[in-house]
């Protein structure tokens, strides 16, 4: 045990886990409230043709590494495709459904046409299409380390202000706050932290992590900042257990992470269930007991 | 005198002077050049049928949505990001509201912010509870606004736009679905707001409850303003399709039972 804790690769395994398991339910919290939870695989696919595009740049370019430029490629990519997402969103070009298709396709074809294009195969791009948090380098870990600062720093700072925009879009317009800088931020905020997220868990499984925490913490919170802590909490408690678990077995972390993610949901989902049903009956047996006894009070 | 001005204010400046405002939408024209004007100390209702135009106005006043045409004046200002810390918006009900649960408070505390204001001001939680227990929901600020009646949900949405302290009110059908006891919570708030001297921009489909607050209205159909002036009384005749608007008429009555006795207007 003391072997694992004092091992280089196992601590920046979990360093990376825990910065991406607090960070990515963040940006979900957002993007659930604003009823957009499939923005993260649209960005995610579109950040997948930014690995590709980095690639073929970083073969051009004649690098040692050829994967060099990638998380650079993925990060400009991500931005980009939000930033498009975002503004046909708004301006109404398509449906928010239809932009989603449009990006999942475009994005993962042109990321297998780049890797061709640069030489490489389709298991190159399978490290980010499913995460390989085993390889990463501390170079990784400090551009995850510094990409979780911005979103810490912006997505909890500017919390009130988001959450006025994402949840009466309407209303924060005629309140003067800067809506479009604001509905922007979110989308930039959810590449960043996509991009930031995709070696631990992948781009296909990235918005799992964003998403399914909120989800759990949904079922057993009320207001919206209590929702937003707890699912950081139980992010990086899914990254850690998921991390933790591939060191004794032979798993795939970012897999397990998102399958650790559903089955918690599942269990607190039916016993939330549960909770509900028997304070349901308890609270319909407690009139029953009142309408027993007034109609013995009258018929005494 | 401004053409749609049939009252005299005394020289007071006017809250809002909107003059031939035009709205498209998806390619059709919704508002075809509206005229209106409201003064501080006075409410006006918005009223005519469904599709008449009505919320699309109310948006356009508070910038919601793009006019193609006309212009809009906050306080003799052009409209712009600094006279919106003068207004207090509450749009209809059911535009609000996302995909994570959010408190009374939560929910009030967002509108203490707005221009230059992207971090909540000092004492955020205090002056939202205040609000919330001006309009007698002091005791839901911790429940999950999704869970409220309709009536609680709506006199939270007004909380919001009242901890604004807002010189300008403009609210879009605030009765809709709103239970008696919260009508008269609501009629009760609006009075006091009105009588402090701020003014008062509703949308109604009918006058109900809100009747003894509202001193004109402008009644709007297919886009187009065909009324402006003493409010139709209870059923709102003027709202009807076809209704003749140029010659007197006795008003239908009102129906007997009305929701709630009010205030008379002095």
């Amino acid at each position: 045990m003391i072997d694992l804790i004092t091992d280089p690769i196992v601590q920046r395994m979990m360093i990376v886990a825990i910065l991406v398991g607090a960070t990515a339910p963040i940006v979900g919290t957002y993007l659930v409230q604003r009823r957009m939870s499939l923005l993260g695989d649209g960005i995610g696919h579109v950040a997948l043709a930014g690995v590709a595009a980095g690639w073929l740049a970083g073969s051009w370019a004649g690098f040692a590494q050829q994967d060099a430029l990638a998380i650079p490629g993925a990060i400009v990519f991500a931005i980009v495709g939000a930033v498009v997402i975002e503004r046909m969103r708004a301006r109404g070009i398509a449906a928010a459904d239809v932009i989603m298709a449009i990006m999942f396709y475009g994005g993962i074809a042109t990321g297998v046409l780049l890797i061709s294009a640069a030489g490489g195969s389709n298991a190159n791009l399978m490290g980010y299409l499913f995460g390989s948090i085993s390889t990463v380098s501390w170079s990784d870990v400090w551009v995850t380390a510094a990409l979780s600062v911005a979103i810490l720093v912006i997505g909890l700072g500017l919390r009130s202000s988001l959450f006025a925009v994402t949840h009466d879009q309407e209303f924060a317009q005629s309140t003067g706050l800067p809506v479009q800088l604001l509905n922007m931020t979110v989308a930039v905020l959810a590449a960043v932290t996509i991009t930031a997220s995709m070696r631990v868990v992948g781009v296909l499984l990235v918005s799992g992590l964003m998403i399914l925490p909120v989800a759990i913490a949904q079922l057993v919170t009320r207001s919206f900042t209590r929702t937003m802590t707890v699912a950081m909490l139980i992010g990086v408690a899914t990254c850690i257990a998921g991390v933790g678990i591939t060191l004794f077995y032979d798993l795939q972390p970012g897999a397990l992470i998102v399958v650790l993610g559903v089955v918690l949901y599942t269990v607190v989902a039916s016993s939330a269930g549960l909770v509900r049903h028997r304070r349901r009956r308890r609270d319909h047996a407690a009139i029953d007991h009142r309408e027993l006894a007034s109609t013995e009070g009258a018929a005494a | 005198m401004p053409a749609t001005d049939p009252y005299d204010h005394h020289g007071a400046s006017p809250a809002v002077t909107a003059r031939g405002i035009r709205v498209r939408l998806g390619g059709h024209e919704i508002l075809h050049g509206i005229d209106l004007d409201a003064y501080p100390g006075e409410a006006v209702a918005i009223m005519g049928g469904n599709g008449s135009g009505k919320s699309t106005l109310v948006r356009a006043l508070v910038g919601a949505l793009p006019t193609s045409a006309g212009t809009v004046d906050i306080f003799s200002q052009p409209r712009s990001r600094a006279t919106a810390s003068r207004i207090g918006y509450v749009p209809q009900r059911a535009s609000a509201g996302g995909g994570v649960t959010a408190t009374a408070r939560e929910v009030v505390q967002s509108g203490l912010l707005g221009t230059g204001q992207v971090l909540p001001p000092r004492h955020a939680k205090a002056r939202a509870l205040e609000a919330l227990a001006d309009l007698g929901v002091a005791a839901l600020a911790d429940r999950d606004v999704a869970s409220l009646s309709g009536g609680e949900q709506q006199r939270v949405l007004i909380a919001r736009a009242m901890v604004r302290e807002p010189e300008l009110l403009i609210l879009d059908e605030p009765m809709a679905g709103v239970d008696v006891p919260s009508q008269e919570a609501l009629a009760h708030a609006l009075t006091a707001k009105r009588d402090a001297g701020a003014s008062i921009i509703v949308v109604l489909h009918e006058l109900g409850g809100l009747a003894p607050l509202v001193h004109h209205a402008v009644v709007l159909d297919q886009g187009c303003v065909t009324h402006i002036g003493e409010p139709p009384r209870a059923l709102g005749v003027h709202a009807l399709p076809g209704h003749d608007h140029d010659h007197a008429h006795a008003d239908v009555p009102e129906p007997e039972g009305s929701t709630f006795a009010w205030e008379v207007r002095p």
